[in-house]
């Protein structure tokens, strides 16, 4: 099966610490790492262990810049037998919708039985893989924990209310949403992204995938990200300044007061 | 043949059946040779290994190791028995030669042996073999009456080693007995026949024999005769060819396995010797994934193993249900090897060892604190083999998710914790800290002469940056002109090299290598014994690095330093000895020393202490991974402590610190129990300005004088 993986390298939460910036139209990037957004992650996992039972080829696809290609060489380091940067300038400031859409003419220039997506990105909404699904008339389930193999079909799972899962067919080819926790993804050292160092990672461009350019980026945007802020400091909250022991005979304290505790 | 002859009329009985037992020498030597060849079969596929180096060096480790059995006495039942096996054996040699070829050259002697020595060695063999079958009797009673819990097998490792082990001892008590035998009715018949009779030692094995035979017939003392030489001879050659199946192949291999063992303590391997570092992208895989990739000598390490169980009943992994015994990682891969290269037939298909011989949880569940290493006889090697192993899982992939996000914060932070890299020297700032003059943050532009390595732990973590006030306060008091790395330094790699990820070691270890010679330091000093043994032993073309036990305990016995009393009498203290500083780096005696110089400071010393201390735990990467086991180490340790009758831990490493502190809690032993760094307790105790004193003194002195 040649499955479609669309990743993204996201600033790492676990190893940032997240700060608006002044104008406070964005968060401080000076100092930031980042790394593949982490349900992507999975979905790649799921796709090398697809790949392995049932044959095929499992290509990573990111839109970005230069500086995006990192993940690419993390993907392939993984397993990926292809990664494909895409990247232009008439692409930076799209919504959800314009990335679906220039995912979309991305697909439509392979031949790809399966796409995953991850649930969600670090700083995204959760958009993206039900409208590719959409604009590409496929099927889409979303929030996938298991994926099965059949003829022409998928089995998939999903987690519903009190840790349940729901089992769904699906046909192929068909858009799903990775959700994390669906497998263990493999660990990728230095070594492994040292031995794909020399392996070209094509880029190609609005024109190369065919993508009007009338309807990505800025201008075409519906959706535009106006403010962050903090929320403000609410009387009800009570910040606590003390040491890690006092805080925490505090915190038991306060929870124990307020009928937390029985 | 037997019975031919009548027995008073030949000058030795043997001569008869001579033939028959050529047949048996030929046969038992040609069987022993084809099974030996057929086991250094791997050794010729497997991985090389430079260790033929330093010949006197490794020629003493087999004086002090092989024939000192200079760790037996560490078990003091076992080890004595032990010790006296193995002289009897060593004593028995030329005996048990002579005996085999008097079979077919009735005449022979061994060589030095034929004057006034002859007969001095035959009663001091006399008395051996006695010793020898007695040492067996006792050893049966003990494996099947007392039955020492670490010879037991849990059942996941099959079957009870006891039936084998008592037949073991049973063929050597046969030997023995075959032996005295024969002396006992050469005796007899010589006196007998009015010959010249040997002198049997008295009340030894053979002694006895005689006087229950002496007044047999002739010809049933040619029998005994004739049947002890054969029951010796088969029982000699059936031990021979039957060791190289079991555990007693150490008889055979152990002179080799000491000779070869590894010289340098707190090292590792190399990912593959004789592969420098800047060609590893070169290698195809890396660490031990199948057997052939162990190296030769720890092959012979697997073949030389005696299974007495002293290496589990050390490991505190083992102590505390976690999936790993040493003792059964040698076990196994010795029976997969035997099974993978078998006596009969070509050596079948290999498989991958984690996931068919070992399970993943097992090789991650080592924190590597050498007890196991310590502890062995026969200088088995662990600790670089668990690392192989953990590389070759690394190079898969393999990686428990628990540790995959610390490792990646590691590669873009420099930390496991993922902190900013600005923020690694924030510590230092605090006004508790700049008491003792402000730390400098050492850019090459400095006249600091001394690096304090910190480390990880001590810079993010809020508990353990205790221990770097406590370090900087002392290291100023001292007068050492001194600094940090700050946002520069990176973690130091210790544990990301012990857990396998040996690439992003190296990058850690070259970041550090530049940034520690731009600051331009002639030696460098830590608190983590983690950082220190990196420094020391993991990198190259460092300055000299110190514990700082070691600094404080120079300071201290040059009068530089003073302590003030302990004010707490209730206090008692015990120190607990971090694994590298102590079994690694053999550094017992300088904390101790500190702590005893403290005025009024009362210490006891935990049982396990020292070269046999207790791991708390496991440092770096450890504190990340969540092992499958019944109880904590440090709970186990802190228990070890209460029993000793102490009330304070003190300890020089703050991952022994963590994992203790945490125990304390864990057991519910806040209030009754606490822990210390040993820089903490200096710290506190420590008279200012002694420094200053002396040097004001000095000055004076020269003055004047």
């Amino acid at each position: 099966m040649e499955i479609l993986v669309c990743a993204r390298r996201v600033p790492d939460t676990s190893e940032n610490e997240i700060e608006l910036n002044a104008a406070g139209n964005d968060i401080e990037r000076d100092e930031l790492v980042y790394s593949v957004n982490e349900p992507d992650n999975y979905a790649v996992e799921e796709a090398l262990q697809i790949r392995d039972r049932v044959g095929g080829n499992v290509t990573v696809v990111t839109i970005g810049g230069e500086d995006d290609e990192e993940i690419l060489r993390r993907e392939l380091a993984m397993g990926a037998n292809h990664a494909v940067l895409v990247s232009d300038d008439a692409f930076s400031g799209s919504d959800g919708r314009g990335i679906a859409t220039i995912l979309r003419d991305f697909v439509r220039k392979g031949h790809y039985g399966l796409i995953l997506t991850g649930v969600q990105a670090d700083d995204g909404a959760a958009q993206v893989g039900g409208m590719l699904a959409a604009m590409l008339d496929y099927p889409f389930a979303s929030l996938v924990n298991s994926i099965a193999v059949e003829d022409g079909k998928l089995k998939v799972s999903r987690e519903i209310e009190g840790g349940n899962r729901e089992i769904n067919e699906i046909d192929l080819p068909c858009v799903l949403s990775i959700q994390t926790g669906i497998n263990e993804p493999r660990y990728v050292g230095m070594r492994g992204i040292r031995q794909v160092a020399s392996v070209p990672i094509p880029t190609l461009g609005a024109a190369a995938l065919g993508v009007n350019q009338s309807a990505v980026g800025e201008a075409a945007a519906k959706v535009r990200r106006v403010d962050y802020f903090v929320p403000a400091l609410s009387k009800e909250a009570e910040m606590l300044h003390g040491s890690r022991e006092e805080n925490a005979s505090k915190v038991l304290e306060l929870v124990a007061a307020k009928g937390g505790l029985k | 043949m037997v019975g031919i002859y009548p027995p008073s009329q030949v000058t030795d009985w043997l001569v008869p059946s001579r033939s028959l037992f050529l047949t048996i020498h030929v046969l038992g030597v040609a069987c022993f040779l084809y099974i030996v060849a057929k086991r250094l079969v791997p050794l010729t596929r497997a991985e090389r290994d430079p260790r033929f180096d330093r010949p006197l060096i490794r020629l003493g480790r087999v004086l002090k190791f092989w024939l000192g059995q200079w760790k037996h006495p560490r078990y003091k039942f076992a080890g004595t028995i032990h010790i006296l096996v193995f002289a009897g054996f060593i004593l028995l040699a030329a005996r048990a030669f002579t005996v085999l070829i008097v079979g077919v050259s009735e005449n022979f002697v061994m060589p030095g042996l034929s004057g006034r020595a002859g007969p001095i060695y035959d009663i001091v063999t006399d008395y051996a073999a006695t010793i020898v079958f007695l040492c067996m009797v006792v050893a049966a009673i003990r494996r099947l009456v007392f039955k020492p819990a670490r010879y037991a097998v849990p059942a996941k490792y099959g079957k009870s080693h006891t039936p084998d082990a008592v037949f073991l001892l049973g063929l050597i008590a046969i030997l023995m007995v075959a032996d005295s035998l024969f002396a006992a009715s050469n005796a007899a018949g010589h006196a007998q026949r009015g010959q010249p009779v040997e002198t049997l030692a008295t009340l030894s094995l053979p002694w006895m024999l005689k006087i229950v035979i002496g007044s047999m017939p002739l010809a049933t003392l040619w029998g005994l005769n004739v049947g002890a030489y054969l029951v010796h001879e088969v029982t000699f050659y059936f031990l021979l060819c039957y060791r190289p199946f079991g555990i007693q192949f150490h008889v055979e291999t152990s002179l080799f396995s000491v000779y070869f063992s590894k010289l340098e303590r707190g090292t590792l391997k190399p990912v593959r010797w004789g592969v420098r570092d800047e060609h590893l992208d070169q290698v195809k895989s890396f660490g031990v994934k199948t057997f052939e990739e162990f190296t030769w000598k720890h092959m012979l390490d697997f073949y030389s193993c005696a299974d007495c169980g002293r290496c589990a009943d050390n490991c505190p992994a083992n102590a505390v249900g976690r999936p790993l015994s040493p003792r059964f990682i040698t076990i196994k891969a010795r029976d997969y090897a035997f099974q993978h290269y078998p006596v009969f037939g070509k050596a079948n298909n290999g498989k991958p060892l984690v996931g068919n011989v070992y399970s993943e949880d097992e090789i991650w569940s080592c924190t590597t604190c050498g007890a196991c290493e310590e502890e062995c006889p026969l200088l088995v090697e662990y600790i670089d083999k668990i690392v192989d192993l953990r590389r070759g899982m690394i190079d898969d992939g393999n990686v428990p998710q628990s540790l995959q996000k610390p490792l990646k914060a590691l590669e873009s932070r420099g930390n496991p914790y993922g902190k900013m890299e600005k923020k690694r020297g924030d510590w230092a700032k605090s006004p508790e800290v700049q008491q003792s003059g402000k730390v400098k943050v050492l850019d090459g532009n400095n006249d600091a002469d001394t690096l304090y390595f910190v480390d990880s732990i001590t810079s993010y973590d809020d508990r353990m940056q205790s221990i770097g006030r406590a370090t900087a306060r002392i290291l100023g008091s001292l007068g050492k002109n001194f600094g940090i790395l700050g946002a520069s330094e990176k973690d130091s790699g210790h544990e990301v090299r012990r857990f396998g990820e040996e690439m992003l070691f190296m990058a850690l270890r070259n970041h550090n290598t530049e940034a520690i010679k731009a600051s331009g330091v002639q030696r460098i000093v830590t608190a983590d014994p983690h950082a220190y043994n990196a420094l020391k032993h993991d990198y190259k073309d460092v300055p000299p690095v110190e514990h700082i036990s070691e600094v404080l305990a120079r300071e201290v016995r040059a009068g530089n330093v003073r302590f003030n009393r302990v004010e707490d009498e209730a206090r008692v203290y015990a120190y607990h000895d971090p694994c590298y500083l102590g079994r690694h780096n053999q550094v017992y005696d300088d904390p101790r020393d500190v702590l005893d110089t403290i005025p009024g400071l009362k210490r006891v010393e935990m049982k396990r202490s020292r070269d046999r201390s207790f791991c708390c735990g496991g440092g770096g990467l450890m504190l990340f991974y969540e092992p499958k086991e019944e109880q904590r180490m440090g709970v186990v340790r802190v228990r070890m402590a209460a029993e000793a009758g102490a009330n304070v831990i003190v300890t020089a490493c703050p991952f022994c610190m963590v994992n203790i502190e945490d125990a304390i809690k864990v057991a519910g032993m806040e209030g009754k129990m606490s822990v210390m760094d040993l820089t903490e307790v200096v710290d506190q105790h420590m008279v200012r300005g002694v420094c200053d004193e002396k040097r004001e003194e000095l000055e004076t002195a020269t003055v004047g004088g």
